[in-house]
């Protein structure tokens, strides 16, 4: 399946900042399954790109904007090819021992709630088998809400009141499995939907546990299924914060209003091989 | 408990011959006139402004740490050991840490248990293969010993974060030098007014590459709520570099510049008094308005040395500190010079029931606990404090340790009824360069004021004493 993205995030400015200040992870990387084609970062304004590596392996860019800033643009698009591997990822770029992603954060702290939940999900089943409970679970406890949650809301304030984003549904599946002693991470990244709607306001977030002898299966409890070819994986980390498409701040200036347009479409032809 | 060893008068009640001078010097002197000078050691203190602030405590927003005019001393030979104790404990701390942020070959090797670094909250995975320059992590060490007898001194723990308390040591000395000049005419004592040079020297070595001949350093501070801010800005002055907050740097193509009256300046080495959390709000804690977003990009490009490094706590919390003999051991191939206080773990199953057992005889610590805080003396404690002591050690066992109750030493001091013993500690400050390690002789004694108490910390009422290391 052959994906073009565009994404756009847009600040807008009441009293334009002295200057802007940015790390960006929008840049996916290549893995079984999954092939960047083109691949492009523009900003509205006139800086420099840095591009590193993070202790995770994934791209970041980071950049100063001197001001006054009225608007600031970040534009991104690309185009990826993806196939089926059942929700396996293989071939990614891994810079620590899954054990790593058993490390609990400010927003994954599973509270007793979470780690009642999950560990009543206990059987004899495999590992595998409990995260595909948990993702059933999870997917029937939660009502998808964007209104009552924000960036900084935990996994336990969540899962107090069954409601969130898919943000909100990830923190709370990495804090039930790594409560299970599996390991768990965030990814963000895009999702193409079957049912035609290509415009999205917010990119996607889903996550990755590590099964033995299976390694790193991709789980998307938002939306209750494995990940699929529609699934563009671009960051990972152990929660919103390290995997964040984009962190920044601003000296001076008023309110900012931030909008975000992504636009994913399934390419027409297929590449001939 | 075993009776304590004093450091004046040694095991047999015989004067120990570091201490012969001050001996007969306080046979000699009248209590009226050592009653005078103690009072106007503290008003000197007073106008200096010398504070520091307690934790949790409303009515007191800053207060003076007691300064007990009798010093403790310690003799060449004792020094000697020490300071060749220390290097080896930092040498082995700094290749510990560059080991768990590279390599991680102690972990594979078994030396240190996995998950006690990647569970570590002050584990910074940020660091992960983070090259810092020269390879020095841990810039500004405050190693803290105890002594229990004539041979044995003990790392009682390690601070690797931001070690406080130099400050103490040199204003110490310069009081003791203004009220008892006769009592330095009679000793040798080596200086220790040189630290703020050493301490600048060792971090000018550590500038990046990229740095000018004389590379620009700056002391970074949380600002004055911080209980160490008298700390801040009196090194600062000493060093002849700018105090800064968070706000008065900013990060362009990943570098570090200070804003100053004649524009940007760039920064090449920041000593921050900024805890990790705080340095970046774009890498770490995203509501921090402490530090300087963009920081840890520059610090990843190279272009900035932060003393120390982020991530060093990964060296110093107390469930690691346990595995410090190995550590030692394990790279650099020797026996540690310096011995640890025997350690409980009580992560581990029969540690625990041990501890569990003799709890009233133990001292218990919180992992990652500090300044006296959060910790169980047994032989202090009454039933109920162990009652719930003990609940809490069952219910997140890892976070606790627990060693037995030591005979910290003791120094002669001056409390309400004349001359007493009280129990002492001692934090060395020792410096790590890329051209070599700097230990200026001493450090800040800690004696705890009240009789038998072994709780030395400032925010637990402790107080300070001039360190006299002799020459020769």
């Amino acid at each position: 399946m052959r994906i073009l993205i565009a994404h756009d995030t847009i600040y807008r400015y009441a009293n334009p900042p002295a200057s802007v200040v940015q790390v960006l992870r929008l840049t996916p990387r290549n893995h079984d399954g999954q092939y960047v084609g083109a691949w492009r970062i523009e900003i509205s304004a006139d800086c420099r790109l840095d591009a590193h590596e993070d202790s995770f392996g994934n791209l970041t860019h980071a950049f100063s904007v001197d001001g006054p800033v009225e608007e600031l643009t970040i534009h991104v698009e690309g185009d990826v090819d993806t196939e089926d591997t059942h929700g396996v990822i293989r071939g990614t770029i891994e810079r620590f021992p899954p054990a790593l992603f058993l490390r609990e954060t400010a927003l994954t702290v599973p509270g007793p709630d979470i780690a009642d939940f999950a560990a009543a999900l206990k059987g004899d089943g495999s590992t595998l088998d409990l995260l595909h409970n948990l993702l059933t679970r999870l997917y029937g406890e939660m009502t998808f809400d964007a209104d009552p949650t924000h960036a900084a809301t935990t996994a336990a304030e969540a899962f107090a009141i069954r409601r969130g984003v898919c943000q909100d549904f990830a923190h709370i599946f990495i804090a039930a499995a790594r409560s299970l002693g599996i390991p768990a991470r965030y990814v963000s990244g895009y999702f193409f939907r079957s049912d035609g709607v290509n415009d999205q306001n917010a990119g996607h977030a889903w996550v990755e546990a590590h099964v033995p002898d299976l390694g790193w299966v991709a789980f998307d409890p938002a939306n209750g299924i494995s990940a699929t070819p529609a699934h563009l994986r671009v960051a990972v980390g152990l929660d919103y914060l390290g995997a964040a498409p984009i962190r920044g701040t601003r000296y001076g200036g008023g309110a900012e209003s931030l909008c975000v347009r992504v636009r994913l479409q399934q390419a027409q032809q297929q590449i001939q091989n | 408990m075993a009776v304590a060893f004093d450091e004046m008068k040694g095991e047999d009640g015989s004067v120990r011959p570091a201490y012969r001078e001050l001996s007969a010097w306080l046979g000699e002197i009248r209590p009226d006139v050592l009653d005078y000078r103690r009072r106007e050691a503290e008003l000197l203190f007073r106008r200096i402004g010398i504070t520091f602030a307690v934790y949790g405590e409303a009515d007191s927003q800053e207060r003076l740490i007691p300064f007990d005019v009798i010093p403790r001393i310690l003799s060449a030979a004792e020094w000697a050991l020490l300071s060749r104790g220390l290097e080896q404990r930092v040498k082995a701390i700094n290749a510990y840490i560059r080991d768990i942020y590279g390599k991680r070959e102690s972990l594979r090797a078994g030396i240190v248990p996995e998950d006690l670094v990647y569970q570590n909250p002050v584990f910074r995975p940020e660091m992960n293969g983070q090259k810092v320059p020269h390879d020095i992590y841990v810039a500004i060490a405050g190693i803290d010993i105890v002594r229990v007898d004539d041979q044995t001194f003990y790392v009682l723990e390690d601070n690797a974060r931001t070690p406080s308390g130099v400050s103490y040591m040199l204003e110490n000395r310069e009081i003791m030098l203004r009220l008892f000049p006769e009592l330095f005419s009679r000793h040798r004592i080596a200086p220790v007014d040189n630290y703020p040079d050493e301490l600048l020297a060792t971090l000018q070595s550590i500038a990046p590459n990229s740095a000018a001949v004389e590379p620009s350093v700056v002391l970074l501070t949380p600002g004055v709520y911080n209980s160490a801010y008298y700390e801040h800005s009196f090194l600062a002055d000493k060093l002849g570099i700018e105090l800064v907050e968070g706000r008065d740097l900013f990060i362009k193509g990943e570098e570090v510049f200070m804003r100053t009256t004649q524009g940007p300046k760039r920064v090449d080495v920041i000593y921050r008094r900024l805890d990790d959390d705080f340095l970046d709000p774009l890498a770490f804690r995203p509501d921090s308005a402490l530090g300087v977003p963009g920081l840890m990009s520059a610090y990843q490009a190279g272009n900035v040395t932060l003393a120390n490094a982020v991530g060093t706590g990964v060296a110093d919390d107390k469930a690691v500190y346990s595995y410090m003999p190995e550590i030692v051991k394990f790279f650099l191939g020797e026996e540690p010079i310096l011995k640890n206080v025997p350690t409980w773990r009580c992560r581990e199953e029969q540690h625990l029931a041990y501890v569990l057992d003799n709890i009233e005889k133990l001292v218990v610590k919180e992992v990652h606990g500090s300044g006296g805080y959060g910790m169980l003396i047994g032989p202090a404690a009454d039933k109920a404090a162990i009652a719930v002591f003990k609940a809490k050690l069952k219910s997140a066992p890892a976070n606790f340790i627990a060693q037995p109750t030591l005979a910290l030493s003791t120094c002669p001091t001056c409390v309400d009824s004349g001359i007493a013993p009280r129990h002492v500690d001692l934090r060395p400050f020792v410096l790590t360069g890329r051209d070599r390690v700097r230990i200026v002789p001493g450090g800040l004694t800690r004696v705890a004021m009240k009789a038998g108490s072994l709780v030395v910390n400032s925010s637990q009422g402790g107080g300070t004493k001039d360190t006299w290391v002799l020459d020769g």
